[in-house]
């Protein structure tokens, strides 16, 4: 093995690249749990998101409208989801593995035609002066655009979590959304709300890895990647700063054993692709073991059916 | 400010909902400054009609005017505008946020957190309600979580204030305190509707009173110039009868616990400390203390719920600390949790089903794993009929059934498996008044029999009138127990803690 044949400097820099769609579905389902919903339809939405991205962009040939469309599609799935739960009352945790079923059976009819070929390229945006810096430069400000809205977005999340009136009710309803009713708020209003930004966040997620990840379409492409996204709230313990810190460790990780297989560590190659799933479980594990603090970031009516009795 | 006409007024306000009439043609009129008792058993229909009041439930007919004028509240939002606030009976507060945060839920336009706090700061210092804007509700005792939900009324100017049961979590001392607070707002011109059952509050406090039964006005009186008994009468629509007691020589001690230490199984539940208590066979054992001050965590390490506690707890000697809730059914230790529906009754089983969770182990309605139904539906219908539960059939689902007819079947269920010792929490706890004491009675005959019973309740009137012996609960620690004949109110507040560490109100009046 031959370790100076990583480029370090390059392994950080994709590093970025690497978490960003994991980092906007963990930020939008993030929202969606402090409301008091479990939508684990998110690798549904990623991947309905990814496609709709692909195809819209493909045929404009605009990777901006493409993103619309992808965060528009997840809504849509995403809201799917929210009638069923918030309205029908269905249980939420067998309705969002439904949706995953449901998103990775329509992504592959959508995707038919649109094997093989190559989306418009994303400009990357070299920021003014800041790029020429040494080291940091190349690892943080030569990145396309979506990198630095999916971090403006956490930052926007965290601050309409913490100071906003907004945020307060959103926290309000997850919290107790019997009180949140008797109080006046309309719960489930504010829910679907909650669950349509969750899914719009997911289908950007998927778009990003369509449209300039990888950059192209196959079936069942999203390979995961929603699941990390649920994880990693819990691993975030439910505050968005920590969704950064979750993402990037899970997108390095998918890097260096990328770049460990490229210098041909000695090692099956499947252990490599295994480790940053192994490494999540280890670390949730970790989080989980003191019970008691999980517990008590955890959105008290996480996953409970609102029906008002009045 | 008592002017002609009268602050709120209702006129035949209606509500069905599908097999029932909530509120059948109901009137009555509240003055400025007047403090009002809506009375009556659970059932009655109280709940719905302030719910209506308040924005959260449509009338089906009838009108209400505020101030003489035509007052059709649509949404809480709009009833609050108006100067309607209401403090509701299980709190509607968020555990997981702040004392200032909580209030800023609750109001329309709240100021920035500072200036509110700050607010807050200043009401809670008029009132004699003391409270720390910044603390989360979750660590708050139930008689602060109770001032946090008066100060988000008091914030907002209210006319008329609604108070749903405001006193089932408090003690005597917190009581007084609320007391001083509400007489000092009715002195400034609020008026104040207050839901209650215990008449002897009502008495002390209301001018006014509208009692209810099955839905319809059935007086308004003046509660000064009837007695607690006669306003009972009205409630019920019945005369009562008092459990009586057949006094049996105490026998030997059956339960005892010694020096029982138990962290808490939830974030915000209670630790037990050092809890000592013993039973004997004949006594009630009466173990007072206001709500979440470790009661369910203490029928929790009785029941066999919570595990490992090894040599602390020891049935007739034998230690059954780490023996699971069969093994110690089967040893005679039952136990009856206060949770009816999802903890005493599994709620989409059948009574039959019900009846056998608990009872297979010694009614032996079970064999080498096959289950004998023939044998467990005779021992539902048993229950159904020895404690005159009000049922189709033992095959009625457990969510079918009224709370008190629920209550009344799970406690005889227990009581019909002829425990040795039967610790219960909360028996009569949302169960109307003759239910209530049917559950007394037979509370009382099966100490009577020679079993030791634990009774848990937060109703200090019922442990006074069954208990032999009275213990409280205050922040996860058990009192000694004393002699329950002769405790006056004052002794029984001090064992349960006091005002807490809250100051008594420096009210101007």
């Amino acid at each position: 093995m031959d370790l100076s044949a990583i480029n370090w400097l390059l392994l950080l820099a994709s590093l970025m690249v690497a978490s960003t769609p994991i980092l906007l579905a963990a930020i939008g389902e993030l929202v969606v749990e402090k409301a008091g919903v479990l939508n684990l339809g998110v690798e549904g939405m990623m991947i309905t998101g990814a496609i709709s991205g692909f195809a819209i962009a493909v045929e404009t040939q605009s990777p901006l409208l493409g993103f619309v469309a992808a965060a528009i599609g997840g809504a849509v799935l995403a809201l799917l989801f929210g009638f069923l739960t918030q309205v029908l009352l269905s249980n939420q945790v067998a309705t969002g593995l439904a949706l995953t079923l449901f998103g990775l059976g329509l992504s592959s009819l959508l995707g038919q035609s649109y094997i093989g070929i190559k989306p418009p390229l994303t400009g990357m945006i070299d920021i003014p002066f800041l790029a020429d810096l040494p080291i940091l430069g190349t690892i943080f400000f030569r990145h396309d655009l979506m990198v630095y809205i999916s971090l403006l977005i956490v930052v926007a999340v965290w601050f309409l979590l913490k100071y906003t009136r907004i945020g307060l009710i959103l926290r309000a309803v997850g919290e107790n959304h019997d009180a949140a009713h008797a109080l006046g708020y309309k719960v489930v209003r504010i829910r679907l709300m909650a669950i349509a930004f969750g899914g719009a966040c997911a289908g950007l997620g998927g778009a990003y890895l369509s449209l300039i990840r990888v950059p192209q379409w196959t079936e069942g492409m999203t390979a995961g990647a929603g699941w990390i996204a649920l994880a990693i709230v819990v691993f975030a313990s439910w505050k968005p700063g920590r969704v950064i810190l979750g993402a990037y460790l899970f997108g390095g990780v998918t890097v260096l054993q990328l770049n460990l297989q490229a210098a041909g560590l000695a090692i099956p190659v499947e252990y490599l692709s295994m480790s940053p799933y192994l490494i999540t479980i280890l670390v949730l594990v970790i989080m989980s073991a003191d019970r008691s603090r999980t517990a008590l970031n955890a959105p008290a009516c996480l996953g409970r059916s609102f029906h008002a009795s009045s | 400010m008592t002017g002609d006409q009268p602050l709120l007024k209702l006129e035949g306000l209606t509500k069905a909902y599908p097999g029932v009439i909530a509120n059948d043609h109901v009137s009555f009129e509240v003055q400025p400054g007047e403090v009002h008792a809506l009375l009556g058993e659970n059932g009655a229909g109280k709940s719905t009609l302030v719910k209506m009041i308040y924005g959260l439930v449509r009338p089906d007919a009838g009108q209400m005017h505020l101030n003489g004028e035509r007052f059709e509240p649509h949404e809480p939002r709009a009833a609050r505008a108006l100067g309607v606030a209401m403090v509701f009976q299980h709190f509607s507060l968020f555990e997981a946020l702040n004392v200032a945060e909580n209030i800023a839920l609750g109001m329309e336009n709240p100021p920035a957190q500072r200036d509110l706090a700050a607010r807050i700061t200043e009401v809670s210092e008029t009132y004699g309600l003391p409270l720390d804007p910044a603390r989360l509700v979750g660590d708050l005792s139930a008689g602060e979580r109770q001032r946090v939900e008066i100060i988000r009324c008091l914030l907002q100017d209210p006319k008329l204030l609604i108070m749903d049961e405001p006193t089932s979590v408090l003690t005597p001392q917190e009581v007084e305190i609320l007391f001083e607070t509400l007489r000092k707002l009715s002195a400034e011109g609020t008026a104040i509707l207050y839901i209650s059952h215990k008449l002897e509050e009502i008495r002390s406090l209301c001018e006014g009173a509208t009692i209810l039964r099955l839905g319809k006005v059935v007086a308004t009186c003046n509660p000064r110039e009837k007695s607690a008994r006669e306003l009972a009468e009205l409630m019920v629509g019945q005369t009562l009868h008092q459990p009586e007691r057949s006094r049996a020589e105490l026998g030997e001690v059956m339960l005892e616990v010694n020096g029982l230490t138990l962290p808490p199984a939830t974030p915000f539940g209670t630790t037990l400390h050092d809890i000592n208590l013993s039973v004997r066979s004949g006594e009630v054992l009466g173990i007072g203390g206001v709500a979440g001050n470790g009661q369910d965590e203490l029928l929790a390490a009785l029941s066999g719920e919570v595990t490992g506690t090894g040599q602390a707890i020891r049935m007739k000697g034998q230690p059954v600390g780490d023996l699971g809730p069969n093994e110690r059914r089967a040893l005679g230790l039952l136990a009856a949790p206060e949770e009816r529906l999802g903890h005493a009754a599994a709620p989409d089983m059948s009574l039959t089903e019900n009846a056998l969770l608990t009872g297979w182990v010694r009614e032996g309605l079970s064999n080498r794993g096959f289950l004998n139904w023939p044998k467990t539906r005779q021992f539902a219908e048993r229950i159904i009929a020895e404690f005159d539960v009000r049922t189709p059939g033992p095959q009625n689902a457990a969510r079918a059934l009224s709370g008190g007819n629920l209550q009344k079947f799970v406690i005889g269920r227990e009581i019909l498996q002829r425990p040795d010792v039967l610790v219960i929490n909360q028996p009569t706890w949302g169960v109307d008044a003759s239910a209530a004491a049917a559950i007394r009675q037979a509370l009382l005959d099966l100490a009577a029999s020679g079993a030791a019973v634990i009774c848990i309740s937060q109703d200090l009137d019922e442990l006074m009138e069954i208990s032999d012996n009275f213990a409280a609960l205050n922040a996860g620690r058990l009192t000694p127990a004393r002699p329950a004949s002769g405790l006056t109110v004052d002794e029984i507040g001090l064992m349960m803690g006091g005002a807490h560490d809250m100051e008594v109100a420096h009210v101007d009046v």
